[in-house]
């Protein structure tokens, strides 16, 4: 069990706020933190890998990371983490880069194979596309052995391809190593793939916490679908009232009688949804 | 023209390389804390000290000369303490040479060495302590490997402008052969008794030997810079 209660307070750009965490998370559980950006899922990350200073504590195991007056060095914690900019050592090659951190060749070896990188192990970092890299930085991080996986948003400057790819790699890694990771996204497919709890952060505190299903579904009651979107338009036709929204990048128009049109305006985030019909799926 | 190289002292020149040397590796050794420090912290101290290596820099040699003069004379602490237990004398000798070379050059080392380490990605610094490592060996290992033109220019700078310096040698060193006498203090007492050909002489091999040392920091930047896409 990793038990972490940490606070800290937050200078951020809109205003300042306090970061205030108690989280329990079983060993080899893969969760995925989410919540808007500024909302210190990053900051949390950073307390947990001892980037950043904090109060409270955090033990894993028997391991005390953070106690009263004892910081535990970053060295000294075996954590795995992959940032968002990959941050791969531009002097090195993707072997040595993984060698950087143990030199357990079998190790090494293994992961590149895994992730399907052997055939360019000694090529520099900067002749590597975006996921070639962010691979290579996934196999560095868990070189360390790490008992807590840190992921700060790997794949989301990924292209969509590279992301599925990526994805059924870190759930390779995570059954084989089976890992305590925690994994920052935005994306519910990636978090409805990979993880078995999902934390919503807002503001610096715990707003959800529970299954993926039960945090990720929009639909309440008998609702068969329900999704989150912007009013675009509003437009009249006839005796109705159209309005257009914007959802996941696709374009809806619901028609609204005039008593509902007063509810509305143009920018609103609503919620579309319904009940009567049964939704009808084909291949595209 | 052969004669003339082969007949030249060239006790001064040699002189002044092994000062040069000299200061930029105790340079090296004192400004890779110093620098790191700089380019990590977001303390208070930070503009004090960055003035305070920077004042070389602004200040005039004979400024800083005088200062070192008085400090490294036998009547402060530090010179009575290097004279009781060394033996040695730290003014007009060329172990004081050393000493002020290091306070006029400190800047040279300094700045670039800063600039190169705060170039590096926090992030890539961070991936080596989480990999376990300590900052030592991420400097030398992660961050150094990739600023090679800022290290690259940190110690030709120093090393040149050391053998470039005057006014502070000469107040501290005055003109002792094979002890003090450096090459530009050497070209300096050419021209004060009018001995013009062998300034020219002397003065042209400084010019040639700058140049070359320049430009092969230019050169080294603009292909690493290109290999790099920069």
């Amino acid at each position: 069990m990793i038990d972490i209660q940490v606070s800290k307070e937050l200078h951020g750009s809109h205003s300042d706020m306090n970061l205030d965490i108690d989280l329990q998370i079983q060993e080899g559980s893969l969760i995925a933190l989410t919540g808007q950006s500024g909302s210190g899922k990053t900051t949390l990350l950073r307390i947990l890998a001892g980037l950043e200073k904090t109060d409270g504590s955090i033990k894993v195991g028997e391991d005390v990371w953070q106690g009263e007056s004892f910081t535990k060095a970053t060295q000294k914690r075996h954590i795995g983490f992959v940032f968002q900019d990959y941050a791969l050592f531009e002097n090195m090659s993707v072997l040595q880069n993984l060698l950087f951190v143990t030199k357990d060749k079998d190790l090494a070896f293994k992961l590149l194979e895994m992730t399907d990188l052997t055939q360019l192990q000694d090529r520099m970092p900067n002749t590597l596309s975006g996921g070639q890299k962010q691979r290579v930085s996934l196999c560095r991080a868990m070189m360390n052995r790490p008992k807590l996986l840190l992921l700060d948003e790997p794949l989301s400057a990924l292209d969509v391809e590279m992301r599925n790819r990526l994805q059924r790699e870190i759930l390779a890694l995570h059954k084989e190593f089976k890992t305590t990771t925690i994994l920052v996204s935005h994306d519910p497919s990636e978090i409805y793939k990979l993880a078995d709890r999902v934390i919503v952060l807002s503001q610096g505190k715990i707003i959800k916490d529970g299954s993926v299903k039960e945090i990720l579904r929009q639909t309440q009651g008998s609702q068969k679908f329900s999704f989150r979107g912007e009013i675009l338009d509003i437009v009249k036709a006839d005796i109705v009232y159209i309005a257009v929204v914007s959802i996941a990048q696709q374009i809806v128009e619901v028609v609204l009688d005039e008593e509902e049109i007063k509810e509305f305006t143009v920018g609103d985030e609503v919620q579309v949804g319904t009940k009567a019909f049964a939704p009808s799926i084909s291949l595209v | 023209m052969i004669e003339i190289f082969q007949t030249l002292d060239y006790e001064p020149f040699i002189l002044s390389f092994k000062l040069a040397s000299l200061t930029t590796l105790i340079l090296f050794i004192i400004s890779l804390p110093l620098s790191w420090y700089l380019s990590q912290t977001n303390s208070k101290a930070k503009p004090f000290i960055e003035a305070l290596t920077a004042l070389p820099i602004v200040l005039p040699p004979s400024v800083l000369g005088f200062y070192i003069l008085v400090a490294l004379s036998q009547n402060s602490p530090l010179g009575a303490f290097f004279q009781d237990v060394f033996g040695v004398s730290l003014v007009f000798s060329f172990t004081g040479l050393v000493v002020a070379s290091c306070f006029y050059s400190l800047p040279f080392m300094v700045q670039p060495l800063q600039g190169g380490f705060e170039s590096i990605s926090k992030n890539m610094i961070e991936a080596s302590y989480i990999s376990g490592k300590s900052t030592l060996v991420t400097i030398l290992r992660v961050a150094l490997p990739n600023m090679k033109p800022a290290l690259l220019t940190a110690l030709i700078v120093t090393f040149a402008h050391t053998v470039g310096e005057f006014g502070v040698v000469l107040m501290v060193g005055g003109s002792i052969p094979g002890e003090t006498k450096v090459a530009s203090v050497a070209i300096y007492e050419m021209v004060e008794i009018m001995d013009y050909s062998m300034a020219h002489i002397y003065s042209a091999i400084m010019i040639v030997m700058s140049f070359s040392v320049l430009l092969s920091v230019y050169t080294f930047n603009k292909y690493h810079n290109k290999r790099f896409g920069l």
